[in-house]
């Protein structure tokens, strides 16, 4: 499992390591059952306190990603990539409304918001 | 669930010209809480409350829930103190000094000692006056380990080290940490060396307890601001522990970071406080009063 933080980031270190794990389940390099480094072994490889590897954990736990047996560890739950993909879409869809609404009512064309959005995409790397 | 190892409550102590005022503090176990506070914040009394060197005039101590009163040896045995300087006799070896410690400690363990005195590559036979500052906080760290203390008490272990024995020492308490069941409670005033290892920050300042706060709560509760000194006014100013104002804008320090946001907007400039910030201008808010 790969986690790279920034201190130079704004974002948390415990968001920087929720996001990055969670990202890891959605895609499938965590295997549902897989087991995580304990808390403090995490820690300690990525030369940080507990307490933010255990807050970035119990949030991980919270929504559903992983659960926690104590005295075993923590491990990767059983996704429902369907109904996870399902989900995404219909937020994809929501936004991309809310983007097609707003192009409309300063005269964008659909070609001008093509362009922009393929410039965008590439720009998030 | 989670308990205290060390538990102060309404302590109290007056010296000539300082005092501890109502000082209630607690340091959870399996975490290492970070003691901050400037010189003569109190401190060093603290700690020599915890370790029994000094008594309160009023209020309670319990270590591992327990009270010096009764369990005075018990509690003993299960503290190991780190020091940065020298309260070794100096003319002896490591070894000789061992001797004399060893009997004082039900748990003391020789396959440990000489474990980390491998690990650590210090020399048994040598002269403790010889040994450098490094070396003898590590001499202090192997002997509180040697008698498998569960809490750990560390007075700026760090101050006068380089930075490599520094980062050699952190890399040590998160090996200590892995299981769980130590505690340490690490005084400094480096508060650099606290990001990579504290759990918990208990500030003091001027024998009072500001807070004891989870270390990533406080980048999220405070805020350094700056701005035009056009923004600040009788109002304003209240958002701030302390500002620091010249003629080409103010910076300061607030405890509610969303707060602030709501009121200046874009208007400022809001950035991640360090420890050191939180101490500063605490320390200038008071003198602006």
């Amino acid at each position: 499992m790969q986690v790279i933080i920034s201190n130079q980031s704004k974002e948390p270190i415990y968001r920087q390591i929720y996001a990055q794990i969670k990202k890891q389940i959605l895609t499938n390099e965590l295997k549902p059952g897989e087991s995580l480094p304990s808390m403090r072994q995490l820690a300690k490889d990525l030369n940080i306190s507990v307490i933010t590897t255990k807050r970035a954990y119990e949030e991980l736990e919270n929504d559903g990603f992983i659960y926690s047996i104590v005295g075993k560890g923590s491990f990767v739950c059983e996704q429902n990539n369907e109904m996870i993909l399902e989900r995404k879409m219909k937020v994809i869809e929501e936004q991309l409304l809310s983007a097609i609404q707003n192009s409309k009512e300063v005269g964008i064309e659909l070609e001008e918001l093509k362009e922009l959005l393929t410039l965008l995409y590439k720009e998030d790397t | 669930m989670m308990e205290n190892v060390i538990e102060l409550q309404h302590v109290y102590k007056a010296f000539k010209g300082f005092e501890l005022k109502d000082l209630s503090i607690s340091v959870k176990k399996g975490f290492v809480t970070g003691f901050i506070g400037g010189n003569g914040a109190g401190k060093s009394t603290t700690i020599k409350l915890i370790m029994n060197l000094l008594k309160p005039d009023s209020g309670t101590i319990s270590i591992f829930g327990m009270d010096y009163k009764k369990n005075e040896k018990e509690i003993k045995q299960r503290i190991g103190f780190v020091f940065d300087s020298n309260i070794f006799y100096e003319n002896i070896t490591l070894a000789e000094m061992k001797k004399i410690i060893k009997p004082a400690y039900r748990k003391w363990d020789d396959t440990l000692f000489n474990q980390y005195i491998d690990m650590f590559e210090l020399p048994l036979k040598k002269n403790l006056k010889t040994f450098s500052k490094g070396m003898k906080m590590k001499a202090s760290l192997t002997i509180a380990l040697s008698h498998h203390a569960e809490l750990i008490i560390m007075d700026e272990p760090t101050s006068g080290l380089d930075p490599i024995i520094r980062s050699e020492l952190l890399n040590i308490l998160h090996n200590l940490m892995q299981n769980g069941e130590r505690t340490i409670l690490f005084s400094t005033h480096i508060t650099t060396d606290l990001d990579r290892i504290a759990d918990y920050i208990t500030f003091i300042h001027n024998g009072q307890h500001i807070f004891t706060k989870e270390y990533y709560k406080i980048e999220e509760e405070f805020a350094i601001v700056k701005g035009g000194t056009n923004l600040l006014d009788r109002d304003t100013e209240q958002e701030f522990i302390g500002i620091h104002k010249t003629n080409h804008g103010f910076r300061a320090l607030t405890a509610n970071k969303q707060r602030t946001k709501n009121i200046f907007g874009d208007t400022v400039i809001i950035e991640k406080p360090t420890l050191e910030d939180i101490m500063l201008y605490t320390k200038k808010g008071e003198e602006r009063c």
